[in-house]
């Protein structure tokens, strides 16, 4: 009692704004948690029940995220919360609509899909709304301590949503392996963060820049800041499955489930682009002579890999995997060109990129998801084999989400590739443009060997196709936006623009 | 000379760390038995947190806030790690990383 009493005595330090700003994590955490329990009263076969409070959730974030962005300007462009260790601001609030969209499409997608393969669990929609929770963190924090959690957050959460098929020997290996190298490069990243720590003595990311300028200035190749920055590197690098360090993607995209696959390629990945870009556009910048070079090496070893590996595969989630690393590869290039203060249209492509990348790969993934029948594992290139004559639907959706893919006109995908490599042509960068260009034309190849399957060859077997209402729902929406923001990008083109708009000038305002 | 080696100052802990991280990262990378190569990432992560605690003696409370989150989350991972390990060697009755071979290329 007497304890209780003292800390009601003790004012709490935080107002209406540290909530405000956080309102999107705190519902998403409070929705997680409560899924937990009410998953407690519900029968073994009414467990697919609690998709519906966690889409419930989704759109409560998308509301408290709707209501930062309408305070935003007043705000000035910037809402600070807990001591500083979140800022809002529009990059923030352009990837928390983006995982918030991911996040749904995959619920839509899990509900037939577990129920098929016998693991329905109401804890597998509060995982994910966790998930979504350490993204959010991640895109938001300002804060090495708030990065990191988020991070781990998000990590811990889906090395359990990629073992999720406990009885499967592909799932549990795929989680093994994403666990051990996931949690190697996490220790890395926090040894390149505490000398981070050690040389500035802040771990807030404004004062972090300040501190590094100054060090920079005294000696340009000091080297603990070349190691804490290689060992930074090198764990947000694995997050987006760069190469070198890809290899658990092929192995955990083609074991983990298929719309977990589906949640991590385009979700995980997105997160993964908004913590590199707070960290190296923010707090890193003084840093950017050093970290360029070995970005360049990185995006030209990512996509030389991801395009020459993709065209080998039979296993349609491994070619996806592979596919999903060459996409890396030209948003990497893109944060080679530009640096967010001289040149914005790098970092413009990249969101505009992971935009198109959401709907796209999910669609892909949605139509892989409705491949799984009860003998049929649905992820080999003979199982799309004749897809046109069984649901026609389904074919034609995905010959538009691959042809997105290959970044042919007039589908989103395009867009992408385009803002990119335009951004490497003001900057200079000809040679570098050129190889881009010449690696989609390799990836056209592989997209086009499945659309092959699909509309020429005739079906492996005569077990038919049947789509689930949440699945059908998700394939019409990922196609209706890969279409419309091919064919209107303006719209979007303005969102994106809004939320570079904090880069540059404004970065300094900030502090 | 003597004096830097009777005197302990904080570049010691920083050394103990990077040696305590190398020791970590080497066990990663050579060891065959899944046990181990999760003792050595938790010996990895030890490093960063003497790392945390040695700079914290320069520059404030900071750096041993950063070192319980870290702490926190070894544990989270241990606990997720022997999860994830239990539910495999249910399955392959091993916990070897070379018997780790369904999925390749």
């Amino acid at each position: 009692m007497a304890l209780a009493a003292m800390f009601m005595m003790v004012p709490s330090p935080f107002g209406a704004v540290d909530y405000r700003a956080g309102a999107p994590m705190i519902l998403l955490t409070l929705f997680a948690l409560g899924i937990l329990c009410v998953d407690l009263f519900l029968p073994a076969s009414r467990k697919q029940y609690s998709a519906a409070p966690a889409l419930l959730g989704l759109f409560a974030a998308g509301l408290a995220t709707h209501e930062i962005q309408r305070v935003l300007p007043a705000n000035g462009d910037a809402l600070r919360g807990f001591f500083g260790i979140i800022l809002v601001d529009p990059l923030a609030v352009y990837f928390f609509y983006l995982f918030l969209v991911g996040a749904a499409l995959s619920i839509l997608i899990s509900v037939k899909y577990l129920e098929i393969e016998r693991e329905n669990h109401g804890e597998f929609y509060a995982l994910l709304l966790a998930c979504v929770v350490g993204m959010m963190c991640m895109a938001a924090g300002n804060d090495l301590v708030m990065l990191f959690i988020g991070l781990e957050l998000m990590a811990l959460s889906s090395y359990i949503l990629v073992g999720f098929l406990r009885g499967n020997k592909r799932s549990n290996e795929a989680a093994l392996k994403y666990l051990l190298l996931g949690a190697f490069s996490s220790a890395i990243l926090a040894y390149g963060l505490s000398l981070f720590y050690g040389v500035s003595g802040t771990t807030n990311l404004a004062v972090l820049c300040d501190a590094l300028t100054q060090r920079m200035e005294a000696n340009p190749h000091d080297p603990i800041v070349l190691l804490a920055m290689l060992g930074v590197l090198a764990g947000m690098l694995f997050k987006i499955a760069a190469v070198p360090f890809h290899m658990w993607a092929p192995d955990v995209y083609e074991g983990a489930p298929t719309s977990v696959t589906g949640f991590m390629s385009v979700s995980v990945k997105a997160a993964g682009w908004a913590m590199m870009l707070r960290v190296l556009l923010f707090g890193l910048a003084p840093l950017r002579a050093l970290y360029v070079p070995t970005l360049v090496f990185v995006a030209l070893a990512t996509l030389l890999v991801g395009n020459l590996a993709a065209i080998t595969q039979h296993n349609l989630k491994r070619l996806l995997a592979y596919s999903s690393i060459s996409h890396v590869g030209y948003m990497l290039l893109g944060l080679v060109a530009s640096d967010g203060v001289t040149s914005r249209t790098g970092i413009k492509g990249i969101l505009f990129y992971l935009l198109a990348y959401t709907f796209m790969n999910l669609g892909a993934f949605t139509v892989l998801t409705s491949l799984r029948r009860r003998n049929i594992a649905g992820d080999d290139i003979e199982d799309i084999a004749g897809l046109m004559q069984k649901a026609p639907m389904e074919a034609i959706c995905m010959l538009i989400f691959l042809l997105s893919l290959a970044g042919i006109p007039p589908f989103a995908g395009f867009y992408g590739k385009y803002f990119i490599f335009l951004s490497l042509i003001e900057t200079g960068h000809y040679a570098l443009a050129t190889v881009a260009v010449l690696f989609s034309v390799v990836g056209l190849y592989y997209y086009l060997r499945i659309a092959n399957a699909m509309f020429v060859r005739t079906p492996a077997t005569s077990e038919p196709v049947t789509v689930a209402a949440g699945v059908n729902l998700a394939l019409i929406f990922s196609a209706a936006a890969t279409i419309v923001i091919g064919l209107l990008p303006n719209i979007f083109i303005r969102a994106v623009d809004w939320s570079v708009s904090v880069l540059g000038p404004s970065v300094a305002q900030l502090r | 000379m003597l004096d830097a080696l009777t005197h302990i100052g904080t570049l010691h802990y920083l050394l103990v760390a990077a040696i305590l991280f190398l020791i970590g990262m080497i066990g990663v990378i050579t060891r065959r038995n899944v046990m181990i190569i999760f003792m050595c990432i938790e010996l990895m992560l030890s490093a960063v947190n003497l790392n945390l605690l040695a700079f914290s003696r320069l520059w404030g409370l900071h750096g041993q806030v950063f070192a319980l989150f870290i702490a926190a989350d070894a544990a989270a991972e241990a606990a997720v790690g022997l999860g994830i390990l239990i539910a495999f060697f249910r399955n392959r009755t091993t916990v070897n990383v070379d018997e780790v071979d369904l999925l390749k290329w």
